[in-house]
């Protein structure tokens, strides 16, 4: 069930309804079963996956507790006869066993991740490297919806729990919601179960400022995602359908054009995620902070997919950077007097691991793998850099304040991130290259202006719409980078005026958005991760 | 204040409920171009409620027969019930939504679509659809025709549908706002100009010649509808030259009609006896007839109506006959026009 049809809306409205009315102590049970009836509509068969993952990180995270529970029973029991070395080692032993079941889960998820995610395309390239065509061998299975999503969460929980960040959930049905609950099953974000638990098992009255505020929150997602994503995919599909053909200045519009339907097709879709989660009285993670605004790659990657990015963070970066391993290499390459080396080893190491990964998160084809390559590299080179620009700064001061140069970074950073999207964009790594290089070696400006772009599928209304679509989320944008929160101000208006801005955009969305019969309703982008 | 905040939200509620009214009669499509036919169902509600007889079916009868010929020459008060490409299961509901409003004598069915068995096409349904009104067996009808891409809410709220012509309004989007004008003659969808038959294709072999049992059902259900409501059904067969109309077709429905005692004609065998000239009498070349045509179809069948039907001559009605004066006005008037336009275009 996509959340931008009819049934998702009839789906909300009545689960909003039914969560109002029936006794706050059942509404985490209304949620949980709201959340696997949205399950089953994407496909009953897929209900197994997420129940095996439910079912794997709930018995261990049980086991986990147990052995901690019984650690600190034995401590207490024995606190007479135990010296400081006895404790430590039983502490280690019991740390030991929790590392196993941990280990044991982790493959488990991941590996249903890996192998229908993955698995055709290890098939591939191994069967490539040997000159068998593994076509015959590649599982014929579907994606399940959220399943990158509901997995990196589960293995958060796990982790965290190893760490003793906090007690493991003891009544199943509850952790399975945390799991499970609907919303961001779909694409996000990513959320983390102590900030969480609260808000999904808590009691939540009825409270009409949040309920307005979420579905206005809603209103605006799906204005992004049907007026804006879904009116430039028409456009974007003819570029990349045919890349040796839509070259140059083709290849750099459809370049700004992805950039622009990415952002408002993920964005938009947190936006209805995040907006009836508020409706329903709770409060997820933002998953973005203006990224286009951002002015360096190390600033956007602070603003996009922000939840996608701390879990990376905490879970891979850290861990690796930090292991004992790794810390004793650079030590002995300090002492062998490579300190330069010795300082980087550790970083370079986690963040290529990081982005290698999060190029893979993102898909299983080496287009993704090298966007995410390309990221580490550049955000490193970026790093290594930093002395420079100092020096810089510091020769020119003034820059640092002033408006014209922060909007050329601003803008030399969008066009770097949205040069790197192109391996996103078109079908393989070779056909974004050849865009890529098509923009320098046969650039013509004449058909950004020339009429050229009306033949894309893209009507002079469609970038009418677009154009001044894309001026209101600029103002909006730009009003919330100030921190003023637009929903704030309209609410402090009268109620005529508060109609009419509320009406006047949901009218937009329903005379503009690309959406019926007479479209091909695109599915979200961040759907199948 | 309580008063005051109650009328802003009712002012508030009628504002909202305005704009969208008016902007869903804005975005809908007119018909009132060169498709007309998306009107023909809507109509029919403003017509009397007395007709003798109710022709059903597709483009084989809305193009085929003139009711102004039936009611000049036999007295006939006939109807036509047919949008394009109809489908059969659409004519029962078609036929179901007639009979809530008058029983006449005979209820003519062109048998073309049972043996075709197009799919359903959203245009299609559409022009079939949304004029009916709302009713039980509209809701069915919508039900059983959708395609896989439509959805019936967009049925009860045609803005969501056609939200996209907002960017592709024409003059008559604004003109014909709130109503539309007659297009049809009682159902009957006139062409002056024409374009002789030539090189009419051969039926290509098909793998199987029999008949579809779902679409013999819905025959079943029409005969059964007739039957209940002591209506006598008439099947026919239309003279089209194309699409092309199979003998082992033929076979199975005239097997159908003699089970059941049902009176079938096939005019297309019987084309020479109603004076059909392909060359003069049909618009495009065979598919459809032209006015010429269909008057002369209409002579011929007219009589085979009031010979094995029984019909009386009502032109002694005074009413019916007031009626039918107006229409034939309009009549004339259409043929007019459209004679002065081919004229001037030199069609």
């Amino acid at each position: 069930m996509s959340i931008t049809s009819y049934g998702f809306l009839l789906f909300a409205g009545v689960l909003l309804l039914l969560y109002y009315i029936v006794p706050r102590r059942f509404q985490w049970c209304l949620l949980l079963i709201a959340s696997y009836v949205f399950y089953a509509f994407s496909g009953v068969r897929y209900l197994g996956y997420i129940l095996a993952t439910t079912l794997c990180t709930y018995g261990a995270s049980r086991i986990m507790g147990r052995l901690k529970d019984r650690q600190e029973t034995f401590l207490k029991e024995n606190k007479a006869i135990l010296d400081r070395e006895d404790r430590k080692f039983y502490k280690a032993s019991v740390k030991k066993r929790q590392k196993r079941w941990l280990t044991a889960a982790l493959l488990f998820n991941f590996g249903i991740l890996a192998v229908i995610k993955y698995g055709n395309f290890v098939i591939g390239n191994v069967g490539a490297l040997f000159g068998v065509p593994g076509d015959d061998l590649f599982f014929r299975l579907v994606l399940p919806l959220g399943i990158s999503f509901y997995t990196f969460q589960t293995t958060g929980y796990l982790i965290d729990l190893y760490r003793g960040d906090y007690e493991p959930e003891k009544n199943f049905f509850r952790f399975s919601l945390f799991v499970s609950f609907f919303p961001q099953l779909i694409q996000g974000p990513i959320s983390r179960f102590g900030a969480l638990k609260d808000e999904l098992y808590g009691k939540h009255a009825f409270d009409r400022r949040q309920v307005a505020f979420g579905l206005q929150r809603m209103l605006y997602g799906f204005f992004k995602k049907m007026v804006i994503a879904d009116r430039i995919m028409t456009g974007l599909s003819t570029i990349s359908g045919d890349p040796t053909v839509y070259t140059g200045a083709y290849a750099f519009a459809g370049m700004i054009f992805y950039a622009i339907d990415l952002y408002m097709d993920f964005s938009g879709g947190i936006d209805i995620v995040i907006g009836f989660s508020q409706a329903l009285g709770i409060r997820l993670p933002e998953n973005f902070r203006q990224p286009y605004f951002a002015v360096s790659l190390k600033d956007y990657w602070h603003r996009w997919h922000i939840t996608l990015c701390d879990w990376f963070k905490d879970y891979v970066f850290y861990p690796i950077s930090t292991s004992p391993r790794l810390l004793g290499l650079s030590k002995k390459l300090k002492a062998a007097g490579h300190g330069g080396l010795a300082r980087r080893i550790t970083v370079y190491t986690g963040n290529l691991t990081v982005w290698t990964l999060t190029g893979v998160w993102h898909g299983a084809a080496w287009n993704f793998i090298i966007w995410g390559l390309l990221n580490g590299c550049f955000l490193l080179l970026s790093q290594e850099m930093e002395p420079l620009y100092r020096r810089f700064y510091a020769r020119f001061p003034a820059l640092k304040e002033n408006k014209p140069w922060k909007a050329f970074r601003i803008l030399r950073t969008f066009l770097f991130v949205s040069l790197l999207c192109m391996f996103d964009y078109y079908s393989g790594a070779a056909a974004a290259g050849q865009a890529m290089a098509s923009m320098v070696t046969q650039f013509n400006p004449a058909v950004l202006v020339d009429g050229s772009l009306l033949e894309i599928g893209l009507t002079a209304w469609d970038y009418g719409i677009l154009l001044l679509s894309l001026i209101l989320v600029f103002i909006v944008s730009l009003l919330k980078e100030r921190g003023l929160s637009v929903r704030e101000r309209i609410a402090a208006r009268p109620l005529p005026v508060r109609v009419l801005v509320w009406y006047g955009l949901f009218l937009i969305v329903l005379l503009f958005g690309a959406y019926g019969i007479g479209y091909d309703a695109s599915q979200f982008i961040y759907n199948q991760f | 204040m309580k008063m005051k905040k109650i009328l802003t939200v009712a002012a508030i509620a009628v504002f909202i409920a305005g704009t969208l009214y008016l902007l869903q009669c804005l975005v809908v499509p007119k018909y009132m171009g060169d498709v007309v036919e998306g009107n023909f169902m809507a109509e029919y509600y403003d017509s009397g409620k007395d007709h003798d007889v109710i022709f059903i079916g597709d483009c084989e009868v809305y193009e085929n027969f003139s009711p102004q010929v039936l009611w000049d020459q036999y007295g006939i008060n006939s109807y036509i019930r047919g949008s394009a490409q109809q489908l059969v299961s659409q004519s029962y509901y078609v036929l179901e939504d007639t009979l809530k409003y008058e029983k006449p004598d005979v209820v003519v069915f062109s048998v073309l679509a049972v043996p075709y068995n197009e799919p359903p096409k959203e245009s299609y349904n559409r022009m079939t659809l949304d004029g009916m009104r709302w009713s039980r067996t509209k809701i069915d009808a919508i039900l059983t025709s959708m395609t896989e891409d439509e959805q019936f809410l967009d049925y009860i709220f045609p803005l969501l549908r056609y939200h996209s012509r907002i960017t592709e309004l024409t003059a008559d989007d604004f003109t014909y706002l709130f109503h539309r004008d007659p297009v049809s003659h009682n159902g009957y969808y006139m062409r002056v100009d024409a374009r002789p038959a030539e090189n009419i294709p051969e039926g290509r072999p098909l793998p199987d010649y029999s008949i579809d049992a779902a679409q013999m059902d819905w025959l079943e259900k029409i005969r059964l509808l007739c039957e209940e409501n002591d209506v006598e059904l008439v099947l026919i067969k239309a003279p089209s030259l194309y699409p092309y109309w199979y003998d082992q077709w033929e076979e199975q429905i005239a097997d159908y009609a003699e089970k059941h005692h049902l009176l079938y004609i096939n005019l297309l065998a019987l084309r020479d006896e109603a004076g059909l000239d392909y060359q003069t009498d049909t618009y495009d070349g065979g598919l459809h007839l032209n006015l010429a045509g269909a008057e002369k179809l209409s002579r011929y069948f007219g009589a085979i109506l009031q010979e094995k039907c029984g019909l009386a001559d009502r032109r002694n009605e005074a009413p019916l006959s007031i009626f039918w004066e107006d229409q034939a006005a309009w009549y004339a008037k259409d043929r007019k026009m459209q004679e002065e336009e081919i004229a001037k275009e030199g069609r």
